[in-house]
């Protein structure tokens, strides 16, 4: 069923990272934690719509979407401690997740630098008639810089099967947009391109879902790419797991506003609204905690690679 | 066998490629227009059509981030820039993408992808289109670098360079457009790494990059008149760099003079200086001398340009200083002028 599928993708993504920030403090994740907390009703809601096939391109923030596109927990894990079992092999940690094989191609931890790769991969993919929707995420940061621009226009220009996902929670780190845009509505501009554009403000993961199947049919039949805005709400700080209510920048008012439609919470409610028993709910959740708990366990039992394997893969062949 | 001109010998190299390869393309600014990058892509757009051989719009950062998305999905891309300073532009995506990507990706993508790019000078060409920057990009693993000179090495590394797995740099200069040279017809690939020997000698290993080596070579014609042997090492890949010709020839001459078409200062020279100082420690006659453009931007008045840049006169005074010669007459000499040649505008 489509609702309890969305909740068990949303429940993962929350549930994991709650293991990190539980987990942290040990010291021996030694990557930099971008948290997806707050956004895993877009992360889901998107890469539930496509087909395992299509391809994904994001951002240092992408737990969530790691999660939701490869379902790779015992690899997420074991990359977040380093380790030789990571199919990384602890080269990429927390902000270059990527497993080409099940369509999550690569991420970035310079703001907009992966938007033009995916342009480029969706290239690829028109040239070989393959069928694959190419999408990629970025946050309203992203907005600032040219190649977000370059990349859009060259998507718009040779009409390419491209999905962009900006997902907007405001600040680039912590500058807010009125501090940064000298525009009003980024969706104004973006429809003057010959491209579609479709937004949305609500942390409903079902309404995401919708959205992105909308979105993934206009991109086949106008042939054109699709620009999707979402707001969310990010919950911790911009990098680390802990709160930053009190930097100023922000309220924690505003949080508890947000807090009250938070995605997991949402979703649950409306599986009961939908009639599914509560016990059958828990069930689900304690089979992913224990998977969670197998893969952090794996993970931190598993051994680290050779010092010899810095050396492997500056170049292929 | 046939000689054909370097210029001829990029343009048969892509074509051959293209044809016996589907993935390949070409894309870049200015490609298929009607100057075709000096002739280089000339045919392409007519044998293989738009959508193998096309125009671009000017963003050079995303165009080649665009190429690294392609190669990741396993298209064989060739991103060209009429000048190399173009590439500063994509920057970002050369050093903090594509040169990292296999890498970072615990080596389960691949990225094969040509970037070749044009260094200028003359005529006025001045401090924005002028520069060798080789080096930068031979700083940053990952990345291959490859300089050639002559036509052959411009077939045979080209086609080695599309054919690699790896984000080839591949750097012409433009005044070797013209030069002619043997080029077998077919297809054939010279490996990525490894020097050449353009000329033996006895007394003194000049190493010389890219058009430097004409000048050494005009260098080594008048110097042998005067009983002078010079040997020149063309390095051709810089990165990976693999000195052992150079580390030979110097060990057999005892000396060495590096003629860098770039500024020395932090550049490749100071590379090929350090090898030669930490290999050869023994068997150093003399110091290692370096030869490069002057400490200064580019100028465009020609006599500004002709003090900027170094020559074959410098080569055969620094030889002539490392042997302990008095300078010998060189006013009857008659040395390369490109404006007998190159009238500009690029």
């Amino acid at each position: 069923m489509l609702n309890t599928d969305l909740y068990r993708k949303l429940y993962l993504a929350r549930r994991a990272e709650e293991k990190i920030r539980e987990h942290y403090m040990e010291d021996d994740m030694k990557t930099p934690m971008h948290m997806s907390m707050g956004e895993e009703a877009i992360a889901v809601g998107v890469c539930h719509a496509l087909k395992p096939e299509d391809q994904v391109f994001a951002t240092y923030r992408s737990h969530a979407i790691y999660l939701a596109k490869t379902q790779k927990i015992d690899d997420f894990f074991a990359e977040m401690y380093g380790k030789d079992t990571a199919l990384l092999k602890g080269k990429g940690g927390s902000m270059h997740m990527c497993a080409p094989e099940t369509g999550l191609m690569g991420t970035s931890a310079i703001v907009a630098s992966i938007i033009p790769v995916a342009v480029g991969a969706a290239f690829a993919n028109k040239r070989k008639d393959n069928g694959k929707i190419v999408t990629v995420f970025f946050g309203d940061g992203a907005l600032d810089e040219g190649a977000f621009w370059e990349s859009l226009n060259v998507a718009c220009l040779m009409k390419l099967p491209v999905l962009f996902v900006c997902e907007d929670n405001g600040f680039a780190v912590h500058t807010a947009a009125s501090k940064r845009q000298g525009y009003a509505s980024i969706t104004n501009i973006v429809s003057k391109f010959n491209c579609n554009v479709l937004k949305a403000n609500t942390t409903d993961v079902e309404v995401v879902y919708k959205l992105t199947r909308r979105a993934i049919r206009l991109i086949r039949t106008t042939q054109m790419p699709c620009f999707m805005h979402q707001r969310y709400y990010r919950y911790l700080e911009h990098v680390g797991v802990n709160e930053d209510f009190n930097a100023g920048y922000r309220s924690r008012e505003e949080f508890e506003e947000w807090y009250k439609k938070d995605p997991i919470v949402l979703q649950r409610k409306k599986l009961l609204q939908l009639g599914i028993k509560e016990e059958d709910i828990i069930k689900l959740e304690r089979e992913i905690d224990n998977k969670i708990e197998n893969s952090l366990k794996m993970a931190k039992e598993a051994p680290f690679s050779a010092v010899s394997e810095l050396y492997n893969g500056v170049f292929t062949g | 066998m046939r000689k054909i001109t370097y210029c001829e010998a990029l343009n048969e190299a892509m074509t051959q490629e293209m044809a016996r390869d589907p993935r390949v393309f070409v894309y870049g600014i200015g490609v298929p227009d009607h100057k075709r990058v000096f002739g280089s892509t000339a045919g392409l757009v007519e044998k293989f059509g738009p959508e193998r051989c096309f125009d671009t719009p000017l963003c050079e950062d995303s165009m080649t981030g665009f190429g690294l998305g392609a190669a990741i999905n396993r298209m064989r891309p060739i991103h060209i820039h009429i000048r190399i300073e173009f590439l500063l532009l994509a920057m970002n995506q050369l050093a903090n993408m594509v040169s990292a990507y296999t890498y970072a990706t615990g080596g389960n993508l691949t990225v094969p992808m040509v970037i070749r790019a044009v260094v200028g000078r003359g005529w006025g060409q001045g401090f924005q289109h002028s520069k060798s920057m080789y080096s930068v990009f031979a700083h940053i693993p990952g990345l291959k670098v490859v300089l050639p000179t002559t036509p052959r090495d411009a077939k045979g590394l080209l086609i080695a360079a599309i054919r690699d797995d790896n984000p080839v740099v591949f750097i012409e200069h433009r005044w070797l457009y013209w030069q002619e040279g043997e080029v077998p017809e077919e297809p054939f690939v010279i490996p990525l790494k490894g020097a050449q020997i353009l000329r033996e000698g006895k007394d003194i290993t000049v190493v010389a990059t890219s058009w430097m080596n004409v000048e050494a070579l005009k260098a080594s014609e008048i110097l042998s008149r005067k009983g002078i042997s010079i040997e020149i090492v063309d390095p051709r890949s810089i990165a990976p760099f693999d000195d052992e010709l150079i580390i030979k020839s110097v060990a057999k001459t005892g000396r060495c003079i590096v003629a860098d078409n770039d500024w020395l200062n932090c550049g490749f020279s100071a590379e090929v200086a350090a090898r030669v100082s930490e290999k050869c420690f023994g068997k150093l006659k003399s110091p290692v001398y370096r030869i490069g453009f002057a400490p200064t931007p580019c100028p465009t008045a020609r006599h500004l340009e002709n003090e900027f840049y170094p020559n074959a006169v410098n080569i055969i005074r620094a030889v002539e200083k490392t042997l302990g010669l008095e300078p010998t007459d060189l006013s009857k000499e008659d040395f390369y002028s490109h404006e007998r040649r190159f009238k500009g505008p690029f």
